[in-house]
């Protein structure tokens, strides 16, 4: 079955979308399961895949790759805007 | 998954090739013209032409090294060094760093064999009387510890990091896990994964050259580009949801498994230890086979996003691409289709078909690189480096 949602490393807590998902639109995870978006995810822009607290890490690769800077909902988009990656 | 084997070429110093070739090495861009007519004239010969080998005062050093250690590969039966006679990569010392894996190995220096033709007629002798020898040369079953696999990526795309990448990683680690070595370069494009590869080295040295090695080609990254050095990354990058450097550069490591870090060399260095290996070395395609081919890789797995024909005189070079759409529009280069991944297809199925494709590689089948004869001219690192 095909998938809109990549889980690279069974340690991840975000997805990469492998099309468009429009807010409220349930996509299909890599694992099988389902998870309604609550934004609109980008095409090869990475989804929450679990609820992630503010200052808990992002992990994508199986490595953190920054910190939710507030609260990330399940089904959010994951990017520069909730992620602290402490890099200029 | 221990027990895997191949069928090899087993060298004097046991190791073991999965070609058979005999490579006539310039020692200087000079002396370039008569190796490839040796090599014409006495096919099948792999000329390796190259445009250094004098009056690059830093790499001298280096560039001996490297082009010791294409000699030395064990893809490589026998070979025939050419120099011209004033160079200061000189072809006896090159040719005595090849002799000492056992193999047969001589040099001609054409300053004193009286100019081209004579050179090139000895050379023709020299290598015929190689063939020969080569020839008589049968494969035998060899465990896979044996091999020593390259990485490479070039031409990313948005997918590379997430389809061909990844399924690379778990070849990559299943070799490992044989025994076998797996040797992950372009240092640039581990920038911001310093503290992940320090975690993951075997030994604090390992974990202490791994930082240095990646916070010099940070520095050299501000130093050359300044300002523009985050454009070696950034805003491309941004837009196709990548949130930051050591998420693209993450994407570019997973080739390499999740194994531990248990070694790290310099540019065209042979390890000395098995597992995954880091070699320091320049993110631009060519310089990096080239460094990997001298490093002793006798195959190396390059994944694809925008696809490249690239291969390597000696090494077979098996082309990854990242989606089914590069794989159509370039199969004539292209081995693996990684694209499968986007499709519903997992990684572990776009692996096995690597793998099994790998080990036809090792057993002799072409790659598509080796078909459409890649052979072209090496490229060694410079000090000022590519990007």
């Amino acid at each position: 079955m095909k998938h809109d949602i990549l889980l690279i490393s069974p340690q991840d807590n975000v997805g990469v979308a492998l099309a468009d998902i429009p807010r409220g639109g349930k996509a299909r995870i890599s694992t099988g399961e389902r998870v309604e978006a609550v934004d609109d995810i980008p095409y090869s822009h990475k989804m929450a895949l679990q609820d992630i607290r503010a200052g808990e890490p992002v992990r994508k690769y199986g490595e953190e790759i920054g910190r939710a800077q507030t609260d990330i909902p399940r089904g959010s988009w994951v990017h520069t805007h909730n992620l602290q990656t402490g890099e200029q | 998954m221990a027990g895997h084997t191949f069928r090899g070429f087993i060298r004097p110093d046991g190791s073991a090739g999965i070609r058979n070739h005999i490579a006539v090495i310039p020692t200087v861009s000079c002396a370039a013209g008569v190796a490839a007519n040796i090599a014409r004239a006495a096919s099948p010969a792999v000329p390796l032409l190259h445009g250094h080998g004098c009056g690059r005062a830093l790499e001298i050093t280096m560039h001996h090294q490297v082009l010791a250690g294409l000699g030395r590969n064990p893809n490589v039966a026998a070979a025939l060094v050419v120099g011209l006679g004033c160079e200061t990569v000189q072809a006896s010392s090159v040719a005595g760093e090849i002799a000492k894996t056992g193999k047969p190995c001589e040099y001609l220096v054409i300053q004193e064999q009286g100019g081209s033709r004579k050179t090139t007629e000895k050379g023709i002798e020299i290598v015929s009387r190689f063939q020969k020898d080569a020839q008589a040369l049968r494969r035998s079953e060899c465990p896979v510890d044996r091999i020593v696999l390259g990485l490479e990526c070039g031409g990313s795309d948005a997918f590379s990091g997430i389809t061909a990448n990844p399924a690379a990683g778990l070849v990559s680690d299943w070799l490992v896990g044989c025994g076998g070595t797996v040797v992950l370069t372009e240092t640039t494009e581990m920038i911001g994964t310093e503290h992940i590869l320090s975690r993951r080295s075997a030994s604090p040295e390992v974990a202490a050259r791994v930082e240095h090695i990646i916070s010099q080609a940070r520095r050299r990254t501000h130093d050359i580009l300044g300002p523009l050095a985050s454009c070696v990354i950034a805003p491309g990058n941004m837009d196709g949801g990548l949130s930051s450097i050591r998420e693209k550069s993450l994407g570019c490591i997973v080739k390499g498994g999740g194994t531990a870090v248990t070694q790290v060399v310099d540019y065209g260095q042979a390890p000395a230890s098995k597992g995954l290996v880091v070699m320091d070395g320049p993110g631009y395609d060519m310089e990096s086979l080239a460094g990997l081919a001298a490093a002793g890789c006798q195959l190396i797995v390059f994944t694809t996003g925008r696809g490249t024909p690239a291969g390597f005189p000696l090494v077979p070079v098996i082309k990854v691409a990242s989606t089914g759409r590069l794989y159509e529009l370039m199969e004539d280069d292209l081995d693996i289709n990684a694209g499968g991944v986007l499709d519903g297809g997992s990684l572990e199925d776009i692996a096995r078909d690597l793998k099994t494709f790998a080990v036809e590689v090792m057993n002799g089948e072409p790659t598509k690189a080796e078909r459409n004869d890649q052979n072209g001219v090496l490229c060694l690192a410079v000090m000022t480096p590519a990007f």
